[in-house]
């Protein structure tokens, strides 16, 4: 096995200074909250996926039906898994690469409890049926409110921590947390423009109406998936890839053209959601176009971090964690070239409305997200505990079960929507429709199925790292301990 | 001056506008990354940041090239 994947690195009692000099409390936290809240959302989107196979799953119990256990599934794989993985990454690559601890401890606390409050509110409101209705912001306006507030805080933390730095350059991974942290903030605050019905009432109405709201929530729906899902999760690639792989990023040169070219194409895209609507045609053809555009900088950065192991390949038949960042990049490129073809008008009429989408969205989610924060938690865990993780074995098996899951899924979801929307759109020789809604839903059982089997696997490859984590964290604590009684011992002998 | 201006502030003329900002910086951002070649070799020297502060992962020194940290 290789020797960088097994170990913690630093000798302890240079990890002693180091956990001194920076505040690790709180990406310890952040970094458990996510495998927390990833083992939940993930376990509620097979719970899902299983409902539209079998619809009996319902059990005739409001709240754990579809429509309001989706969101719950939404919200805590993307806020809860990767917003807590970005929260713990951002943390200590901001602290690493700029050789300085972060700026106020108690404020970084706030953004813990803040945000985690917030998703925890989100879960209980979605599942007594309270929701704003606009996809992917779902939390009702006064949750809005308290994660506008963590935002500030964590915009605060980390524009600080950067100006203390003691590093000159600003490292490219933290231009890309940046762009992530102020363009979220942009989407959270444009898209929930809402007129409250009263001040203790939960609902609101949207201050857009008509096709304006409805372009609103897909430029957010869409740079969510840009800022959110790409650029943070890029910042963590720029990190962890190169110091997973000992050797540097392939050029820091292509790692400043793809984030400028990143940030300049994103904001245009997101009105590709809704071609063939009342949206200006011209609006539909400049999304489209951009769309095309962004495949550039998306395949720059994936080549960029592919050859980053060009000269050491062989780490890929050794270490299990380069295998996961090493696949997640792979996965980006793969869905960075769907998306801009599934953006083209003539290939949306026929993807849009179908699960084609929804495999596209989690080839993605668990093949880019998914994969690299794995890669990432397993490289950074250990390092937090300075301990070795307890079992590599283990981390292949969730590989395997990741992939093949992913596999499963898409493969799945492309069956399932490409021959949806071939049913919809078929004709008979009179010109009626060939088939009705109700044999489009019974050709979709099998492939649910599947879907749903492989979304056991990524599941059950979640819950096997879960138990890596707590069995390395626990090691980690008892070296800890014993340290510390050594040292006592040590004392009272002085 | 002021027609410009006008011209500018125009709502009709801003997929003009933004289309000129964004390519004019964007073609500034490549100019200036490849248009002196010891500015260009410099920004390289920072790949290594990440590499800088864990001995675990280090690489021989020799194998190096010089980072601005280095020079300080």
């Amino acid at each position: 096995m290789s020797q960088a994947a097994t170990t913690a690195g630093a000798a302890p009692a240079a990890s002693v200074a180091t956990s001194e000099q920076y505040n690790y409390a709180i990406i310890k936290r952040f970094a458990i909250a996510a495998i927390l809240w990833g083992v939940f959302g993930m376990a509620a989107g097979v719970w899902i996926a299983s409902q539209l196979a079998f619809p009996f799953l319902n059990f005739d119990i409001a709240q754990i039906t579809f429509g309001r256990f989706r969101p719950v599934h939404t919200s805590a794989v993307i806020f809860g898994f990767g917003g807590n993985a970005l929260f713990a990454t951002s943390y200590y690559i901001v602290q690493r690469t700029c050789q300085t601890r972060l700026w106020s401890d108690s404020m970084a606390s706030f953004t813990f409890y803040g945000w985690n409050l917030a998703l925890i509110l989100g879960v209980i409101t979605y599942m007594m049926g309270i929701t704003q209705g606009r996809e992917y912001a779902e939390f009702n306006w006064q949750i809005d409110i308290i994660i506008l507030v963590v935002w500030v805080a964590y915009f605060m933390v980390f524009l600080m921590t950067l100006l203390r730095r003691n590093q000159p350059h600003i490292y490219v991974a933290n231009w890309f947390f940046m762009a992530f942290i102020l363009a979220t903030a942009l989407l959270h605050i444009f898209n929930n423009i809402q007129v409250p019905v009263g001040l203790f009432h939960p609902h609101s109405y949207s201050i857009f109406s008509g096709v304006q709201d409805a372009m609103t929530q897909w430029w957010y729906g869409h740079n969510a998936v840009g800022f959110f899902l790409t650029a943070a999760f890029l910042g963590m690639m720029y990190y962890f890839v190169p110091k997973q792989a000992g050797r540097p990023i392939y050029s820091y040169k292509l790692s400043i053209i793809h984030f400028w070219a990143l940030v300049f194409l994103y904001m245009w895209v997101g009105a590709h959601h809704l071609h063939w609507t009342a949206l200006p045609d011209w609006v539909s053809t400049l999304a489209a176009t951009f769309s095309i555009l962004l495949l550039l900088p998306s395949w720059g950065g994936m080549i960029n971090g592919i050859m980053t192991l060009s000269g050491a390949w062989d780490k890929l038949r050794t270490d299990p964690i380069m295998l996961f960042l090493i696949t997640a990049l792979a996965f980006y490129g793969m869905s960075t070239f769907e998306g801009p073809m599934m953006s083209l008008k003539s290939v949306n009429a026929l993807s849009h409305y179908t699960d084609w989408t929804v495999g596209h969205v989690h080839s993605g989610a668990l093949g880019w997200v998914a994969m690299i924060t794995f890669g990432s938690l397993y490289h950074l865990i250990p390092r937090l505990w300075n301990v070795n993780l307890f079992s590599l074995k283990l981390v292949y098996v969730h590989f395997f079960l990741a992939t093949i899951g992913i596999v499963l899924y898409i493969t799945a979801m492309w069956v399932a929507g490409i021959g949806q929307g071939l049913m919809l759109r078929a004709f008979d020789q009179y010109g009626n429709l060939a088939y009705t809604f109700t044999e489009s839903v019974v050709f979709l059982h099998k492939p649910y199925v599947v879907r749903a089997i492989g979304g056991g696997f990524f599941l059950a490859g979640m819950l096997i790292m879960a138990f890596n984590i707590a069995m390395t964290v626990r090691s980690g604590i008892k070296a800890e301990a014993r340290e510390a009684q050594a040292a006592s011992a040590e004392a009272r002998t002085a | 001056m002021m027609g410009l201006w006008e011209w500018i502030t125009d709502m009709g003329n801003s997929k003009i506008v933004a289309l000129l900002l964004f390519m004019s910086t964007f073609i500034g951002v490549v100019i200036f990354l490849f248009s002196n070649r010891r500015r260009a070799q410099k920004f390289e020297t920072y790949r290594y940041i990440p590499l800088d502060d864990d001995d675990s992962h280090r690489e021989p020194v020799a194998r190096r090239d010089k980072t601005e940290s280095d020079e300080q």
